[in-house]
Parts: structure tokens; sequence; C-alpha cells
């Protein structure tokens, strides 16, 4: 049987989630303790074992409360099975373009090895990003919204064919009627006023590689002398987030075994005045600096000690976004959308700078995903669809897992570097992932409550 | 209720019939380039 419930205790408080509805519960120690024996039909059985622990007519009064979330469908909520919105091939509406594949830094916990994704340094063409825009509009069907990250290595070191393309989306806007968010993801180095003027002329959305602190940072992401880079580019990131208002970025840091406390990390980013923030683990193999599964009850007491300092801030006035934390527990995606999940394969594909197509960027250079190229269009036609149905509910492990309809399965590069199957999750991230929504449901039911601190309904 | 405190209006099984437009940002793509999070996701009809 699917589990219906989650219960658990993040920072002080009793949250009972229930997982068909999305509906979360802050309950009182009697409640939650109850919900070990209450399935909906035992009231006898649950009087019986709580009995003397709590006062019988507390007991009475508390499943009354129980039996009418049931009512409302918000306790034991039915099972969730794939739903007719979930059409069976999707639409392809967000592409990652590898303008660069070369980098001007030696991140050691890198992916791309480098920037070169293993196959040497290249430059994307103007041709094959404009391509790739061709692609993405005619295959979004009446989709009106795309979504195009210049990505790498390092994009601004093809700040060119960034241009070319940026200029060649407008046009297209304009032809077709469809509206293209741009988002481009860069370590700063190129950041020059040229470049950031041309960012926000061009609206384009950021993502600023910053790890932290000063020497958490220049330990990983040195540049080709073995340089540290902090000083440089938070210097640029300022000048850039300044010259936007502190608005369209996210400053995004990778904590490591080097820096297991990273808290202070994402303080310290805080503390030099950005306030849309995210980091995240490294997912490395057999490296000094990957995380094992022996570390996991430090990065989750680290969970707690990051959730504690996010919501003091915030009562200090001093608060900031934080991406896992992020969550809207009423209006949140639909189950369609749940189950689509990053997109990777099927709705999200990677460009590679020749032009071939990998279901998203951690893909690019694993040759036997390879799809197509933007010119040809999808070849490898089983892969798509094999992505679009490695969704939660065909995965084994993920079918009965209390978080599946918020993880959406967790990430299929991960997957396959771990166990070469994208339908067998990569067991750390999924821990990881299952403690940091955790601690994000808590920090939603505390803002809420901070609100309405009597809410009842 | 005494005991418990209902913190949000949840959607999902409303959504099962009227979900599935599409517009929503692809996941990975808003923040985060290793970890997919839908649910950090807000619905955009």
């Amino acid at each position: 049987m699917k589990v219906k419930i989650h219960k658990f205790q993040q920072n002080g408080m009793y949250i009972l989630l229930d997982i068909n509805s999305g509906a979360v519960h802050v309950v009182d120690q009697m409640i939650y303790d109850m919900m070990d024996v209450f399935d909906g039909t035992n009231d006898e059985a649950v009087t019986e074992k709580f009995d003397g622990r709590y006062p019988r007519e507390e007991l009475r009064e508390a499943l009354g409360e129980l039996h009418k979330l049931i009512e409302q469908q918000e306790l034991f909520a039915p099972d969730i099975d794939v739903p007719p919105t979930f059409k069976s091939e999707g639409l392809v509406k967000s592409m990652c373009l590898m303008i660069a594949h070369d980098c001007n830094l030696r991140c050691k916990y890198c992916f791309a090895d480098t920037g070169d994704f293993g196959g040497g340094r290249a430059l994307m063409s103007a041709e094959v990003g404009k391509a790739a825009i061709d692609y993405i509009i005619d295959h979004s069907g009446n989709r009106k919204h795309c979504e195009v990250d210049f990505f790498g290595g390092e994009p601004l070191m093809n700040m060119p064919v960034v241009k070319e393309v940026t200029a060649y989306v407008r046009k297209r806007e304009k032809e077709t009627g469809k509206i293209f968010k741009l988002t481009l993801t860069t370590n700063g180095m190129l950041l020059t006023d040229e470049n950031i003027k041309f960012l926000n002329d061009n609206a384009i959305s950021l993502v600023l590689s910053l790890d932290g602190r000063k020497d958490v940072h220049d330990r990983m992401r040195p540049d080709m002398g073995g340089h540290g880079t902090y000083d440089r580019v938070l210097k640029n990131f300022k000048k850039m987030v300044d010259s936007r208002g502190g608005k369209n970025y996210y400053l995004r840091g990778t904590y490591t075994a080097y820096n297991p406390d990273f808290t202070k990390d994402v303080l310290s980013m805080a503390d030099e005045g950005f306030n849309i923030l995210s980091i995240e683990p490294v997912v490395a193999k057999d490296m000094p600096y990957g995380f094992t599964e022996k570390d996991l009850p430090h990065i989750f007491d680290e969970y707690d000690r990051l959730t504690e300092a996010y919501l003091s801030r915030h009562k200090e006035g001093k608060g900031f976004f934080f991406f896992h934390f992020n969550m809207d527990l009423s209006n949140g995606p639909c189950v369609a959308k749940r189950l689509s999940g990053c997109g990777a394969g099927h709705e999200y594909y990677a460009v590679a700078a020749n032009g071939d197509l990998y279901p998203c960027h951690q893909f690019v250079g694993r040759d036997k995903y390879k799809l197509g190229n933007v010119f040809a269009g999808v070849q490898n036609k089983e892969l798509p669809q094999y992505f679009r149905e490695s969704h939660v509910l065909n995965k084994e492990k993920c079918r009965d897992c209390w978080a599946r309809f918020f993880c959406s399965g967790g990430c299929h590069a991960n997957a396959d570097l771990f166990h070469g199957d994208i339908r067998q999750p990569y067991e750390l991230g999924c821990e990881i992932q299952k403690k940091r929504l955790e601690c994000a449901i808590m920090v939603q039911a505390s803002l809420a409550l901070e609100k309405e601190p009597d809410i009842i309904r | 209720m005494k005991h418990i405190k209902t913190v949000n209006k949840p959607s999902l099984q409303r959504t099962v019939h009227t979900g599935g437009c599409g517009e929503c940002q692809a996941s990975c793509q808003s923040a985060c380039k290793t970890s997919c999070t839908v649910g950090n996701q807000v619905c955009e009809k």
C-alpha cells in the first residue's frame, strides 16, 4: 500500500503532511503520537493505546478533528494515478545552449570536466544557436512561453554568439508571438561594463556562481593559474546585481565535504548584500570532496541550522530568498507538472556546441544519450518517450516515497551517473532532498502561522 | 480546531483534472542546475 502521510518534527514543530492532497497540518504532540496508530477506521484502538498518556476527553476531541480532515479530503486523500492531463508526448519548451565548451576557471568539482565535457574545447556558432531557437519554436506547439538558458562552460567566453542569438530570439518573438525567457549562468569573470549593459538591456536573468566564504570559494573555484577568484567575481557580482536593482538573479553555490558548515556560506552571501540565494550539495563519485552516506547526519543537522538562521534573519527584517525553501503550499504545480519533473529529455533539451541534442546539460558528452541534432531533429525517438515515462509513479523507489509529488523523482543525470539507469534514483540525493523538503515545509508553515497565528479552517 | 492548524489550501487533488497547461518553467532552469525540485514552483495559471 502506498504511504499516505508523512509526519516529522522540524525545528520544534510537529508537522503532518497528507501526501495525496498536499495538505500541511501543524499538530500538537498528542496528534503526532496518535498518527502512529490512527488509520481513519480505528478510533477505539487509538483511544486504548493512548489512554493514560493523554486525557480521554482530549483524545476524543482530537479524533473528531482528524475525522473532519478526512471528510475534507485533507487526510488520507485518495491515491493519485497518472492524470488525463499528463499528455503522452511532451512539448519542447526549454533549451539549454552550451554556448562555450570552454571555461576560464578550473573548478575542482566541475561536472563538465573544466568546461569541455570531455570532448575538446569548442564554441557554439551563431548558426547552431539560431537553429536551436527555430527548433524550440517548431516543437513547442501552442505553448506561448519558451525558455533558453545560455550555459557552458562559461557562456561569456562566446559573447558575440550570445548577442546574435539574443537578437534572433527577439526577432522570432515578433514573428511568432512566442515569449522567450532568457537566462545565463556565469562564473562572473567576464562581467565587464559592456556585458553588464547588454544583459540588462536584454532582460536576461542570471545565475551567478559563488560558493560563499572567500576561503571556501577560492579552494574550489580557482582560475587557470590556480589563483583564487573570490575577490574578482564578488566585485563583479555586486556591480551586476546593483545595476539591475537587485532583481532577476540567483546567487548559487555548491557545498562540498570541505565546507559541511555551509550555513555560514549562505549567511556570508547574505552579508555581502545578496538576497536571492541557493546552495546545493556537490554530486561526485569517489572524490575527497564528495559526500557519502556517513555524512548525512551532519548534513541534516546543518539544514536544521540553516532553517533556524533563515527564520531568524527573516524575523530581524534581514530575510533572504533561499531557493530550496521557496515553496507555495497552496498554489504549487499541478499533478501533470509534478510527473513531468524537470522535463529533461522530453520538454527540455540541451544543445551541445556542435548542435547535438541531449536530454539535459548534464548528459552532454554521454554518447548513449545523444538524441539527434538541431538541424535534423531528434533521431532517437524512443529516448524522449522513455524519459517522459520515467516519472515518479513508474519508478519503484519513488512510487511509495512520501516526497514523490515534491521532488519529481530526482535528477535523471545523477541516477544515470550512479546506477546507469535513470529509473534508479541517486539515494544520497534523495535523502538530502527529503531533508530540504521537510525544512521548506516547516519554513512555509512557520511563515503562514506568523501571518495568521490562529489559522483554523 | 484546537489540536490541528492546517496552514495551506491544498490543490493537488483538484489539479488531477485541471492541470497540464505546461506554461510553467522547466524546474531545473530556474536557479539550480543540479537538482530538480518541482515542489518549489508556482502554478502559472
